[in-house]
């Protein structure tokens, strides 16, 4: 039964009912993992989630709607521009997932440099609204430090994680196409889609000019293309952001969550937002956490064996901080004094597009919810830049629809008929490039600002170096070098600059390492300081390569739960 | 590359539709004080109604009009534009009757169907050549938004998106390469 095998020392009811075997701090990609090993363990398991409950199907609201049945088509409103600015420097803003994005009034941040945070306080986290892009790293990726002589070394290597990629895979339902490329390892894939004609057409001549160096594959993406267990295969509606009924694609809500609620040993406690991590000084492990209830204000304490920080990558530094004591006044985990430090993110916002002539009696079924991926390339094998690391690119070919320009007739009958039908094929890609960890790069407790609850707030203090922006300069021009190469046409290149965080994959405030003087956690992500707290979400990175990084969250996390289960059968935590 | 030409490229990637995308983020910094002119009247609605119907008139399938366009361009304009752009529209709704009365001796809703039609496309060319000009902190063309509202309203509407184009709710399967005839309408959404 929940609570009974371990519970030791209990002096009061009160206390009992409040005691579990694990806590998990955050409900998304990683937390969700963490909760569903740890209860399909037979541990039980506490899930405290800073935001409103929101629940699979039922809370997806917008999902089953007509676009006619969005009052502004999906645009977003003065009010919504003024409430969430954040949230309005990207293209994140849409009138179907507004409520989805964290209330930026009651949770500000302050930016020493520009820094945009996309945050989804609610069930499920950023899960729902994730972009679905599943990669595996390779050696390349865990070795580049080393051989670098960058930053630190990671405590891993691909081996430690293959057999963890392919278990999560395996649940989550990846779909993907085989290519055996050694940067970026195959794994237990769907089927993959499709790419269309144009795409294949593109992906053909690239590997002929580049001698087969250069690789446009269909992306790997969390979406069922053969249903599994408890879900339907992905219907092709692409508005997987909204919350798909279907459990077309992973989230906490389709996957994890029914798994962990179906072992009877999971308890959800939503509005709760963990104000520390309760360090007890005498066993030097920690007891359990403080939260605040955010509907109420009250305070309550949770207790257990082993606790999860799976906040994401700024918020578990930030709960991390604020479990400060006087044995360590920079927080928990802040002994090597890199916590909150090697702030990474993938630098994008550039790239490159172009019409394909041609093809004009060729056309597509259905909506895709995923594009073509190009590996990376640079710094790889005999390939040698300027700079250090690489890059990959996402992209899509499709014909233009009525939005486009349409050359001298622009009212009337024949304008109508002209738009309604496909336009000419149009393609592009945008570069996600690999950010070097820097110790100054750093997020701190801000001493001035605090949020709606009185807590402080994350100061953020980062930015794009001379390697990211030597890189960009090569994003831009490979791929327009590409696009080119395969007779794409009036190509169009861009680079907007690149605020740190708007790549969304914020890594690297408590970073992995092999020694607790140069890193927050140990190789099984355990922090050095505090053995009994485990962090598997992006901040545990210790590099950031320029693969889409969720996945390995996913598989860090199984990980670190079967290391955390065997280490409390030893009872060595 | 601007911001523009970078959400048209966001929109290849994420399949949003984005005509008025620039207009919604630019010129929005500062919070809308309310403008006593909105709600529109409603012979304002149906002028705007008469304006896209003439942009997208009946054909074999509806028109603008039959997509409330005018209904729509109102919500929009009063809930989701700057307190400039909204200005830009209002004046402009002036503005086009001044054109028509100048041109043809009578405002826009007393013009044949001719007239209406020569009229809006010298106010689109004029339109497009002040856009392609513009810096880009200088207002948008009052037609642009007319223009933009009324094609967004329209393939977004149920007569637009089902009759137009053609719309599937649930495709159930993607199909990287399937022929195509011309006069076959595009899919709704992408």
């Amino acid at each position: 039964m929940p609570g009974d095998s371990l519970d030791v020392n209990l002096n009061t009811k009160a206390k009992k009912q409040n005691t579990y075997q694990a806590i998990v701090i955050g409900s998304g990609i990683s937390g969700g993992w963490a909760a569903k090993e740890l209860c399909e363990k037979g541990l039980s398991v506490l899930m405290l989630e800073r935001g409103r409950n929101f629940e699979h199907i039922k809370d997806y609201k917008t999902a089953p709607l007509d676009p006619w049945e969005f009052k502004y088509r999906g645009k977003t409103t003065s009010e919504q521009r003024k409430n969430y600015p954040v949230i309005h420097r990207g293209w994140a803003a849409a009138e179907a997932v507004m409520d989805y994005w964290a209330n930026e009034k009651d949770c500000p941040y302050t930016e020493e440099k520009p820094f945009t945070w996309w945050r989804s306080y609610q069930m499920g986290g950023r899960s729902i609204l994730w972009g679905r892009q599943s990669y595996r790293w390779s050696n390349i990726d865990f070795e580049a430090n080393l051989k670098d002589g960058w930053a630190i070394d990671w405590p891993i290597r691909y081996n430690d994680i293959a057999h963890w990629y392919d278990y999560v895979e395996s649940f989550a339902g990846i779909s993907g196409s085989l290519e055996g490329l050694p940067q970026l390892p195959d794994g237990k894939f769907l089927p993959p889609m499709d790419l269309n004609i144009v795409e294949k057409e593109v992906a053909a001549r690239i590997k002929k000019k580049f001698n087969g160096n250069r690789h446009l594959i269909i992306g790997r993406v969390a979406n069922l293309t053969a249903p599994l267990p408890g879900r339907t295969q992905c219907q092709f509606r692409n508005r997987c952001w909204e919350g798909c009924m279907f459990g077309g694609y992973f989230s906490t809500q389709s996957s994890t969550l029914p798994a962990a609620m179906a072992t009877g040993n999971l308890t959800v406690r939503p509005f709760s937002i963990v104000t520390k991590i309760l360090y007890d000084k005498e066993t030097r492990k920690a007891k359990g956490v403080e939260i605040l209830d955010a509907a109420t204000n009250q305070t309550y304490e949770y207790y257990a064996d082993v606790v999860f920080l799976n906040a994401s990558a700024l918020n578990s530094a930030w709960v991390l901080f604020n479990s400060a004591t006087d044995i360590w006044p920079g927080g928990l985990g802040s002994s090597s004094g890199e916590l909150g430090h090697n702030v990474m993110d993938h630098h994008y916002n550039l790239g490159a597009s172009g019409t394909m002539e041609g093809y004009e009696d060729r056309y597509y079924y259905g909506r895709r919810a995923n594009g073509f991926y190009i590996p990376r390339f640079a710094n790889l094998f005999e390939d040698k830049r300027d700079y250090r690391r690489g890059f990959g690119y996402q992209g899509a070919a499709s014909r233009q629809n009525w939005s486009r320009d349409v050359a001298e007739m622009n009212i009337g009958a024949n304008f109508k008929e002209a738009i309604t039908e496909p336009g000419p094929w149009k393609i592009g890609a945008t570069g996600f490039g690999e950010t070097l960890p820097y110790h100054e790069n750093n997020i701190s407790l801000d001493p001035n600002v605090k949020d709606k609850w009185g807590l402080p707030v994350l100061r953020m203090d980062a930015e794009l170096k001379e390697n990211e922006l030597k890189m960009r300069k090569d994003i831009v021009r490979e791929i327009k070098e590409m696009l080119e190469a395969a007779g794409v046409k009036n190509i169009d290149t861009w680079d907007n600059g690149h605020a740190m965080g708007h790549g969304i994959h914020e890594m690297g405030t408590a970073r992995m390492g092999r020694d607790p003087k140069s890193s927050v956690l140990n190789g099984n992500n355990q922090v050095w300081d505090c053995l009994n707290v485990y962090v598997t979400d992006g901040a545990c990175m210790t590099s950031s390569a320029c693969q889409n990084p969720s996945l390995t969250y996913m598989a860090l996390t199984a990980r670190a739960a079967h290391h955390a289960v065997n280490e409390l059968k030893k009872g060595n935590i | 590359m601007d911001r523009r030409s970078l959400l048209k490229m966001v929109a290849t990637l994420t399949g949003a539709a984005v005509v008025g995308g620039d207009l919604f983020l630019s010129g929005c910094q500062s919070p809308d004080k309310k403008m006593t002119a909105f709600p529109l009247s409603q012979s304002t609605i149906s002028l705007l109604d008469e304006i896209g119907e003439t942009i997208i008139p009946a054909t074999e399938t509806p028109g603008a009009k039959a997509a409330a366009v005018g209904a729509f361009m109102n919500t929009m304009v009063m809930d989701c534009y700057s307190q400039s752009e909204k200005e830009v529209f209002i004046k402009g709704i002036d503005q086009l009757n001044q054109e028509s009365v100048q041109l043809f001796q009578h405002d826009f809703i007393a013009a044949t169907p001719d007239q209406r039609k020569e009229l809006l496309i010298k106010l689109d060319k004029a339109a497009q050549s002040y856009q392609k000009d513009k810096k880009e902190d200088e207002p948008v063309h009052y037609f642009t938004l007319i223009k933009q509202l009324t094609l967004l309203g329209y393939f977004t509407s149920k007569p637009g998106a089902t009759q137009a184009l053609r719309y599937l709710a649930i495709p159930q399967k993607y199909v990287g390469d399937i022929p195509y005839e011309k006069g076959e309408k595009a899919w709704a959404t992408s």
